[in-house]
C-alpha cells in the first residue's frame, strides 16, 4: 500500500504512524516466541539476561541446560558417556520418556484422527450429506467446548470404562488398558482423547481442501472403468493430500501441545513434555524449561514451514493461484 | 404435446423415473452418512457419553441415599417434619445409619454427600458414627450430648434432600445460594464466589477481545493491502505463534514480565522505575490478560485477514473522490465492510477466552483465576458433584456463544491460516 501523490501532510504522519503501530504489534507476536532462544543457553540459573550474555562474553553461555534434559533421572549424571550411558538416557532420562511419549501419543492420535476425519469429511463435502449443519457442528465442537469441560468429563468416564482383566476379552483389551483395565492412566486414554482434539483440525482443513474439488472428476473416473477404491487412490487422494497433510500436522501439533486432558486422565507412565513443562512452570522453574521451549520452537517453526509450503502445492493444484 | 405431459417418464427398465431418482438420492443420502458414521460413533464415544456423564454427574449422588437406609424410609413416611425439632424416631434411625455407615465404612461418602450443602459434616458424621454403636435410647439427648450439631435444622434438610439420588442441589451451590436453617437463600455479597467468577470471567474475556481487536485490525488490514509476496512473508510472523506451544508462549511471558524479569530489567537499567519497586505485571490479572491476548490474537487476525482480502479498494477510493475524508471514508465505507470479520474474530476469540485454563493457571497467580481454574480446583479437591455443576453451567454459556456464532457467521466458514 503506497500513499497516494494527493495525501495531506496529516496523511502522511497517520500512515508511518500506522507503520510504526504495525512494527509494535509484529515485535509484541514474535517477540516472547523468539526471546526464549537465547536464554536458553544461560549459564546461570536465571530466566533473564546476565551482563555476561549482554557483552557477548561467551562465558555468559553455555549448554548445561541442554545436558540437564538428558541426565534429570538419570542415576550417573555426571559418569563417563559410553554406550552404557546413553541407554540409560535413553531408558531413564526423564525429558527423554516425557518427548517418547509425548511422540508416541500424537502419531497415534494424529493416524486415529486423520484417518476418521478424512473419511467422514469425504462424506461431509458431498451435497446428498443429510443433517450436514448439524453434523459439522457437532464434529467441530471438540474445538469449541473448553478443554476442562471435557477433561473432567473424560475423567469421570475413564474411570468407569474399565474391562475385567480376568475375562479373555478383558485381557485382550487390557493390554492397551492401565493395570486395573481401565481407559483411565492408560496410553489408549490419552490417545483417543487426543484423538477428538485433533478432529476438529482434521475435519476443517480437509473439508476446505474438498470445497475446492471438482466432483466431475470422480464421475470422469467412474466412466472410465475405475472402481470407487480405484478412484479414491489414484483420483481423489492426490488431489487433497496436501489439506489431508496440513490437517494432520494441526491434529499432531495440537496433541503434542496437549496438557489438561493429560492432567486429568493420564498416570505417571503417560508422562508427557507439556505435562512436564506444566509441572515444572508451576513448582520449581528452571532454565531446563527454556531449553525444552527452544527445542519446541524450532520443531513448530519447521511444521509450520511445511504447512505453508502444503498450502501453496494445494493452491497450485487445485488451480488457485495467489493474488 | 399435452399427452405427452401427462404420461409417465420411466427409465430404461419400465421404473418410473421420479420413482427411480428418489431411491438413487436416498442410496446417495445413506453412502455420504455411512462415511461419516464411523467419526460420528467415535466422537459418540470417546466425547460425548463422557460429557453426558459429567452432566449426569451433576444432578445425581447416592452417596446419602445408599448409606443411610433407615433414615431415608423415614423422610418418604414423614415428609415435611418439623426440622428445627424431629422426633425420637428420625434420631433413632439416624444413630442406626451411623452404625451402618460406620460398619460399611461409608461414612465419608455420604458425609461428603451432605457436605456439599452444609459445610463441615464430613468431620460431624465421622465423629458421630464412631460414636453411635455405644449410644442408647433415648437417641435423641444421646446424639446431642456427642455434639449438639445435630439438632441443626439445616442438617436435617440437607439429610432429607440427600435422600433422594438425583438433586438439584449442586446448581443450587454453584449459583451461590446456601441451605440455611429456613431453606436455600441467597448468599450474602461475600460468599458470591461462583457467580462473581462467572462474571469476572466473561468481563476478563470482553476486556481481552477488545485488545484483540484493537492489536489485531491494523495488522489484518496490513496484510490485506500488501502485495501477496511481502504479505505472506508477514502473514509467517501471525502463524509462527500460533504453531507454538501454549506452554512455550507461557513460559516466554513469565521471562519477560516476573519481577526479575527481562522487561523489569530494562525499565531499571532505564531508570523509569527504581530497583525496589519493580512492576508486578505477572501472577496476577494482568500477566493473565497479556498472555492470553498474545495466545489469542492470531485468532483475531486471520478472520479480519480473510474478510479484508476481498474488499475492493475501489470504494474508499470512490467515496475520497466524492469528497469524503479519510476519517469518514473509514467510517462510512470501510469498516462497514469488515463487520463479518469482525464479529467472526471477536466471537472466537471469546469463546476461546471463556474457558481458558492453562495461562490463568500458570500465571494468573490467586487474582487472575478464571472459572476454568476453580471447576479444577474442585476436581482435585473430589468435590466432583460441584464441578460438574460448575462446568455444565460454563458449557450451557459455551453451547449458546457457539449457537450464536454458527447463526452468524456458519461453522463451515472457520477456517485455519
Amino acid at each position: 500500500m503506497a500513499l497516494p501523490t494527493y495525501a495531506s501532510p496529516l496523511e502522511r504522519t497517520w500512515y508511518y504512524t500506522y507503520l510504526v503501530i504495525c512494527a509494535l504489534i509484529f515485535i509484541f507476536l514474535i517477540a516472547p516466541i523468539l526471546v526464549v532462544i537465547p536464554l536458553s543457553f544461560n549459564v546461570e540459573p536465571y530466566f533473564t539476561f546476565t551482563e555476561k550474555m549482554l557483552t557477548l562474553d561467551p562465558e555468559g553461555f553455555s549448554l548445561r541446560w541442554y545436558d540437564t534434559l538428558l541426565t534429570l533421572g538419570h542415576s550417573t549424571p555426571d559418569g563417563v558417556r559410553d554406550s552404557a550411558w546413553w541407554s540409560e538416557v535413553w531408558h531413564r532420562a526423564t525429558w527423554v520418556q516425557a518427548a517418547k511419549n509425548s511422540f508416541w501419543v500424537g502419531l497415534w492420535a494424529t493416524i486415529l484422527a486423520t484417518v476418521l476425519g478424512t473419511i467422514a469429511a469425504l462424506g461431509l463435502s458431498r451435497p446428498e450429506m443429510p443433517y450436514r449443519r448439524l453434523i459439522m457442528a457437532l464434529l467441530i465442537s471438540p474445538m469449541i467446548v473448553p478443554i476442562i469441560i471435557i477433561a473432567v468429563g473424560m475423567s469421570f468416564f475413564y474411570a468407569q470404562a474399565c474391562v475385567d482383566p480376568t475375562t479373555v476379552f478383558g485381557a485382550v483389551i487390557g493390554v492397551f488398558l492401565s493395570e486395573k483395565g481401565c481407559l483411565v492412566n492408560s496410553h489408549l486414554g490419552v490417545i483417543v482423547a487426543h484423538a477428538v482434539l485433533g478432529i476438529p483440525f482434521v475435519i476443517i482443513t480437509v473439508t476446505a481442501t474438498l470445497s475446492g474439488f471438482d466432483q466431475s472428476l470422480i464421475r470422469a473416473a467412474h466412466s472410465l472403468g475405475a472402481n470407487p477404491r480405484t478412484t479414491f487412490f489414484k483420483v481423489v487422494m492426490p488431489l487433497i493430500l496436501p489439506g489431508i497433510i496440513s490437517g494432520a500436522l494441526f491434529a499432531f501439533v495440537t496433541s503434542f501441545d496437549e496438557v489438561v486432558a493429560v492432567l486429568f486422565i493420564a498416570g505417571p507412565d503417560q508422562q508427557t513434555i507439556p505435562r512436564q513443562m506444566f509441572n515444572g512452570i508451576r513448582e520449581a522453574i528452571s532454565p531446563a524449561i527454556l531449553a525444552v521451549a527452544t527445542i519446541l520452537v524450532i520443531i513448530s517453526i519447521l511444521l509450520l514451514t511445511s504447512v505453508e509450503l502444503l498450502r501453496r502445492r494445494s493452491e497450485r493444484l487445485r488451480g488457485v493461484t495467489p493474488r | 404435446m399435452a399427452e405427452a405431459s401427462t404420461e409417465l417418464l420411466t427409465t430404461a427398465d419400465g421404473r418410473p423415473l421420479k420413482e427411480a431418482l428418489a431411491i438413487a438420492q436416498s442410496r446417495a443420502k445413506r453412502r455420504a452418512f455411512l462415511l461419516v458414521l464411523p467419526l460420528l460413533l467415535f466422537v459418540l464415544l470417546t466425547f460425548l457419553i463422557p460429557i453426558g456423564y459429567m452432566l449426569k454427574r451433576s444432578v445425581e449422588h447416592d452417596g446419602f441415599a445408599r448409606s443411610a437406609p433407615a433414615l431415608v424410609e423415614w423422610f418418604e413416611a414423614n415428609p415435611g417434619f418439623d426440622y428445627a425439632n424431629p422426633p425420637e424416631e428420625a434420631y433413632a434411625a439416624l444413630v442406626k445409619d451411623l452404625t451402618f455407615m460406620q460398619t460399611e465404612k461409608l461414612t465419608g461418602l455420604s458425609g461428603t454427600r451432605i457436605n456439599y450443602t452444609v459445610p463441615g459434616t464430613i468431620s460431624l458424621f465421622k465423629a458421630g458414627a464412631r460414636a453411635a454403636k455405644d449410644l442408647q435410647a433415648p437417641y435423641k439427648e444421646a446424639l446431642l450430648a456427642v455434639d449438639a450439631e445435630w439438632a441443626r435444622p439445616a442438617l436435617w434438610r440437607g439429610m432429607e434432600a440427600a435422600s433422594s439420588k438425583f438433586t438439584t442441589e449442586f446448581y443450587k451451590v454453584g449459583t451461590d445460594n446456601k441451605l440455611g436453617d429456613n431453606g436455600w437463600e441467597r448468599g450474602g455479597d461475600k460468599d458470591r464466589i461462583y457467580l462473581y467468577l462467572f462474571f469476572k470471567t466473561f468481563l476478563v474475556s470482553g476486556i481481552i477481545t477488545v485488545i484483540c481487536l484493537l492489536l489485531a485490525f491494523p495488522v489484518a488490514h496490513l496484510l490485506a493491502v500488501l502485495p501477496m509476496s511481502r504479505s505472506s512473508l508477514l502473514m509467517i510472523l501471525v502463524l509462527l505463534p500460533f504453531w507454538t506451544s501454549l506452554l512455550v508462549r507461557t513460559t516466554s511471558w513469565i521471562a519477560l514480565l516476573q519481577e526479575q524479569g527481562i522487561l523489569n530489567d530494562l525499565l531499571v537499567w532505564l531508570g523509569v522505575v527504581g530497583d525496589d519497586n519493580r512492576i508486578a505485571a505477572m501472577y496476577n490479572m494482568t500477566g493473565t490478560i497479556v498472555a492470553m491476548t498474545h495466545v489469542l490474537l492470531p485468532f483475531m487476525i486471520l478472520p479480519l485477514y480473510s474478510v479484508m482480502r476481498v474488499i475492493p479498494p475501489s470504494y474508499a477510493r470512490a467515496a475520497r473522490s466524492l469528497g469524503a475524508t479519510s476519517w469518514t471514508t473509514f467510517r462510512r465505507v470501510y469498516l462497514p465492510q469488515t463487520l463479518p470479520g469482525i464479529a467472526a474474530g471477536s466471537l472466537l476469540v471469546f469463546i476461546l477466552a471463556v474457558g481458558y485454563y492453562i495461562t490463568p493457571a500458570l500465571v494468573g497467580g490467586a487474582d487472575g483465576q478464571l472459572i476454568s481454574n476453580l471447576i479444577s480446583f474442585h476436581m482435585t479437591k473430589s468435590n466432583w458433584s460441584l464441578a460438574a455443576a460448575l462446568a455444565a453451567m460454563l458449557l450451557a454459556a459455551i453451547l449458546l456463544l457457539y449457537w450464536l456464532y454458527d447463526r452468524l457467521i456458519g461453522i463451515d466458514r472457520l477456517k485455519l491460516g
